[in-house]
């Protein structure tokens, strides 16, 4: 049976993982939206060059792993002089994986909003910025927020393999603690029960956010 | 520049291609073996049995909230220890990807099986086909097609997850790259960079391909 009395020891090892697995989050996510929103207006623009660019990182970014990335930029770059901390990897890592695929969400937002709903809004009288607020980007949204949603839970989890880079997140407070007291089932119902405790409210939350954003689709 | 020259030197590109083959046979192995329990999975959630349902769910579920690092975890250190089996690396790696291949590809089996319409079913049944004949000849070939986009994807990130293996100890690609940068760190300093630099590189060169078989799958299949 677990050694109840190994939680009461070691909660605040646990705590202190979940700040580190949702700081790294938090900013990766951000960073992944802001590549995300900036590759996706490259691509509906159909800027030349920039999108061909564009195309190669998400082709990149979306078939190499996390673990291959971050190795890279942590161990490998340094090597060229970019110095960075192990915050600054993760959250860059994190950034340059979620970018393609937050990218990917939004394109199939906004390629979902039929043309004949952009030329109305001229017809209206709507200029370009207008019907882009107005009608474009509402139903886009509404679209793509099930894939957005998908994807933040994915960087969470995918966060776990920043504690290959030194990171105290939780995946490392786990592995930390199984090599120093031999508990590993205890350590390991605490990693299962910390990272429901994370992502069950936050999905959860998504579910609620898909519901609440679907009325283009309704 | 000049730390590109580790990749010449002899038994350098050899052994990384080694290390690459033992990552494509572990996932290999993973996707043929999670190919069957996708199957019966699909097929339970599909069930109508409220305790079956329940089982299935929530196996789905927690499979899909962890992350697959602490799945790998939970086997290795958990599960071995647990049950007395001397499961080593690679054995929790292909456990791990069995369980979660198996639980991903079920959920893409009952979303197929679900929505090929009813009156699909009864036509066929109506023409005197027997239940076996209805479901080979008229329900699978429309399933796989909706089946195979999202299975060839799954494939894909089932071959980038297996890059987790390294953690638990397995010998694999990016293993192999620590040994040969601490081999030659004093020889050749930067190294590190273009042997990281080269596994990124055979991750694409074997992840893109399947990506694009995907893509076109789905191109070809979208309006049916």
């Amino acid at each position: 049976m677990l050694d109840w009395s190994f939680i009461g020891r070691y909660a605040s090892f646990f705590v202190n993982g979940a700040w580190m697995t949702l700081f790294i989050s938090v900013f990766g996510i951000a960073l992944a939206i802001v590549t995300g929103v900036v590759c996706a207006a490259i691509q509906t623009a159909r800027i030349p060059v920039l999108r061909q660019l564009v195309a190669v990182y998400i082709e990149v970014s979306r078939n190499t792993p996390l673990l291959v990335q971050l190795y890279f930029l942590y161990f490998g770059l340094p090597k060229l002089g970019f110095v960075w901390s192990a915050e600054m990897c993760a959250i860059i890592g994190l950034g340059f994986l979620g970018g393609s695929y937050m990218a990917e969400s939004m394109r199939a937002g906004l390629q979902a909003v039929p043309q004949i709903q952009r030329e109305n809004a001229y017809m209206l009288g709507f200029n370009r910025r207008q019907t882009l607020v107005h009608v474009v980007i509402p139903q886009a949204i509404s679209v793509s927020t099930p894939g957005l949603v998908a994807n933040v839970i994915f960087l969470i989890k995918e966060s776990s393999v920043v504690s290959a880079i030194a990171l105290a997140d939780v995946m490392y407070m786990a592995k930390d603690l199984m090599g120093i007291t031999y508990d590993t089932y205890e350590a390991l119902f605490m990693l299962i029960v910390t990272y429901l405790i994370i992502l069950l409210p936050i999905s959860i939350l998504g579910t609620w956010l898909e519901r609440r954003f679907d009325y283009a689709r309704r | 520049m000049q730390g590109a020259n580790i990749l010449l030197e002899p038994g350098v590109f050899p052994r990384l291609l080694q290390g690459l083959w033992v990552t494509i046979w572990i996932a290999a192995v993973s996707v043929a073996l999670s190919v069957p329990v996708g199957l019966v999975c699909g097929w339970l959630m599909t069930l109508r049995n409220p305790v079956i349902r329940f089982v299935m769910r929530v196996y789905l579920d927690f499979i899909r909230i962890m992350p697959q690092l602490a799945l790998l975890f939970i086997a290795y250190y958990g599960i071995a220890r647990a049950w007395n089996w001397n499961l080593d690396a690679t054995g929790a790696c292909v456990l791990v990807f069995i369980l979660w291949g198996g639980a991903e590809l079920g959920d893409l089996t009952r979303g197929a099986l679900q929505s090929i319409p009813e009156v699909q079913h009864e036509t066929a049944y109506m023409l005197g086909l027997s239940n076996w004949q209805a479901f080979i000849h008229v329900i699978l070939p429309q399933a796989v097609r909706r089946l195979l986009p999202g299975s060839v994807n799954l494939a894909t990130r089932i071959v980038k997850t297996t890059s987790l293996a390294v953690l638990l100890g397995v010998v694999e690609v990016i293993k192999v790259g620590q040994q040969i940068i601490d081999a030659n760190r004093f020889q050749y300093p930067t190294g590190t960079l273009w042997v990281y630099g080269v596994i990124f590189l055979m991750y694409f060169i074997v992840c893109w391909p399947l990506s694009l078989v995907a893509h076109a799958l789905e191109k070809r299949w979208a309006n049916d």
